[in-house]
């Protein structure tokens, strides 16, 4: 790697690395996100938890600047992100994520899909690109798919790759967006072997699961979102064995059937 | 699909036979293919040539001895159209791809350009190519301005770069908002600005999946070459229609045909062989399909 394992600026103050604090977003007349506030922990594992619509993919995306939020504040590291007066391109650079249906860029091989923000965003020169990104690959054991193009990818190979990308422009936070939810069964473990070996490089990662049982064993923190807010939070013995609060309950009922 | 060469493996009584009998089948199926091409191929051909007024269509529109005599200078007509063509699709790519960002350029400031390439497309694509091409063809040297070009052969491009540019930005334009916003978000999400965006993630596959449609206006223009001929340029269709008076005989023109036939076929090869290529479909999603019996 380039510059070192994963150490991201210490934010200002020892406050969190991520703060949001009462953000709102509404599509049209549907409030999503009513309100939500959470830190993420420099080095933590926050998993989003909560019902397919209760906002989990909606956050993320405010986060990385995706959506536009209507009211509220989104702190990384002591900087307000959402504020329009900065460069949105230059702050979602600052972080990474990763996306349900892994979202590669069809026409590009692997190597290129990995070193076109290096290379365009950070302005690393070509061949240090390359090195970056085949290292990064070697980490996510790909190193043999570089001249592949993404269709020739299993969905747990595709999804790897995806992680490498977010990954190799040293993002200060990685999100992740139901990593596993379009995989195979088979397929999920790979990815989540792979993330719970990031958490221990000291990667700061917010992520949206159903995997339950990952959850338990990777995250420091499990926030249940319901109506656009955060429900309950906790540990993970806290939230996923013991919920204090009935929609929690409910939820965990359903899931687990 | 081929059976692998697995080390060990020994083809089953049951699969030999299984493929005994498709090789029968194929043999069969060759066989009736041949007979009915060759019996359908002699009723045609003995319907056409005992039919009364053979004898004369013959003559007037397949005379071996007229074909030959102008062809050199129908072919002579053809390389102007194909000269035109060329330069006209580069130049219809490059005005049309201008177009297609502009109409999907955001912010304020670029209204009047978005509205100006809203306004050219609607225009362009209404105007019937003909009078397009009457008038720059002959309205436009008609007003004696200084710089205006006078060739007949550059006043037809231009009016065929007006005309198609308005048709192929739409085809990109299309193109454009069938990439998916994911790739959007990928992309966004990396850190690339909204113009890297469009020029590394969202173009490259847009151009893929309008390569078809594309390859079809390109024929298209090969063909609508020939109306600058109107212009008084002498292509293939002029060269053909000179050919036809002085012989009294329809045969030029069908040579001209045959020769615009002969240039469009090889484009479409081209395409699909592109289209073969890995990672070139892709970008449509395109899924790898087993055969089915």
């Amino acid at each position: 790697m380039r510059r070192g394992p994963a150490a991201p600026a210490a934010p200002a103050g020892g406050g969190p690395l991520l703060r949001v604090q009462q953000v709102r977003k509404t599509f049209g007349t549907h409030v999503v996100l009513d309100g939500v506030d959470l830190d993420v922990e420099e080095h933590a594992v926050v998993v989003l938890i909560g019902a397919s619509g209760s906002g989990k993919s909606t956050l993320l995306r405010c986060i990385d600047l995706l959506e536009e939020i209507d009211d509220g504040v989104i702190e990384l590291a002591g900087t307000d992100i959402a504020d329009p007066r900065l460069d949105a391109d230059v702050q979602r650079a600052r972080m990474g994520m990763v996306f349900q249906q892994y979202n590669l860029f069809g026409h590009l091989r692997v190597i290129d899909n990995l070193t076109l923000a290096p290379r365009l965003v950070h302005k690393v020169p070509a061949d240090q690109a390359r090195a970056d990104a085949l290292a990064m690959l070697d980490r996510v054991g790909l190193a043999d798919k570089a001249r592949a193009f993404p269709d020739e990818l299993s969905g747990g190979q595709a999804q790897r790759v995806a992680i490498a990308r977010a990954l190799v422009g040293r993002p200060e936070l990685l999100l992740l967006d139901e990593v596993t939810s379009a995989l195979d069964p088979e397929l999920v473990g790979e990815v989540l072997t792979l993330l719970a070996e990031l958490k221990s490089t000291g990667l700061t990662m917010l992520l949206a699961t159903h995997e339950m049982a990952f959850a338990r064993e990777v995250a420091d923190e499990v926030c249940f979102l319901h109506a656009g807010r955060v429900h309950e939070r906790g540990t993970p013995a806290q939230v996923l064995s013991d919920p204090q609060r009935e929609r929690t309950q409910e939820f965990l009922r359903r899931i687990t059937g | 699909m081929s059976v692998p060469d697995a080390p060990g493996w020994v083809a089953s009584d049951r699969q030999r036979e299984r493929e005994r009998f498709r090789r029968a089948r194929a043999r069969r199926s060759t066989l009736v293919a041949l007979t009915s091409t060759v019996a359908l191929t002699a009723v045609i051909v003995l319907g056409v040539r005992s039919s009364p007024g053979w004898p004369r269509v013959r003559q007037s529109f397949f005379n071996p001895q007229v074909a030959l005599d102008s062809l050199p200078d129908v072919l002579a007509g053809l390389w102007l159209n194909v000269r035109v063509m060329v330069v006209c699709a580069v130049l219809i790519v490059v005005l049309a791809l201008a177009l297609a960002l502009a109409r999907s350029l955001r912010g304020p400031a670029f209204f009047p350009l978005r509205a100006l390439a809203a306004g050219y497309v609607d225009l362009f694509r209404g105007l019937p190519l003909i009078l397009v091409l009457l008038l720059v063809g002959f309205g436009l040297p008609g007003l004696r301005l200084q710089g205006i070009p006078t060739s007949a052969v550059t006043l037809g491009a231009l009016a065929l770069v007006l005309s198609y540019s308005a048709y192929v930005a739409e085809v990109f334009r299309a193109g454009i908002e069938g990439v998916h916003p994911s790739q959007v978000a990928a992309a966004r999400s990396l850190g690339l600005t909204r113009g890297q965006t469009m020029a590394h993630a969202v173009l490259p596959q847009a151009v893929r999946r309008v390569v078809p449609a594309l390859l079809n206006d390109l024929i298209s223009l090969s063909k609508d070459s020939g109306l600058i001929s109107i212009l008084g340029a002498v292509d293939a269709v002029r060269a053909a229609q000179i050919q036809t008076a002085e012989h009294a005989n329809f045969t030029p023109y069908v040579v001209a045909g045959v020769l615009f036939v002969l240039l469009t076929v090889p484009l479409s090869r081209v395409t699909d062989a592109l289209a073969k290529r890995s990672g070139w479909l892709a970008a449509q999603g395109a899924l790898t399909a087993g055969t089915v019996r």
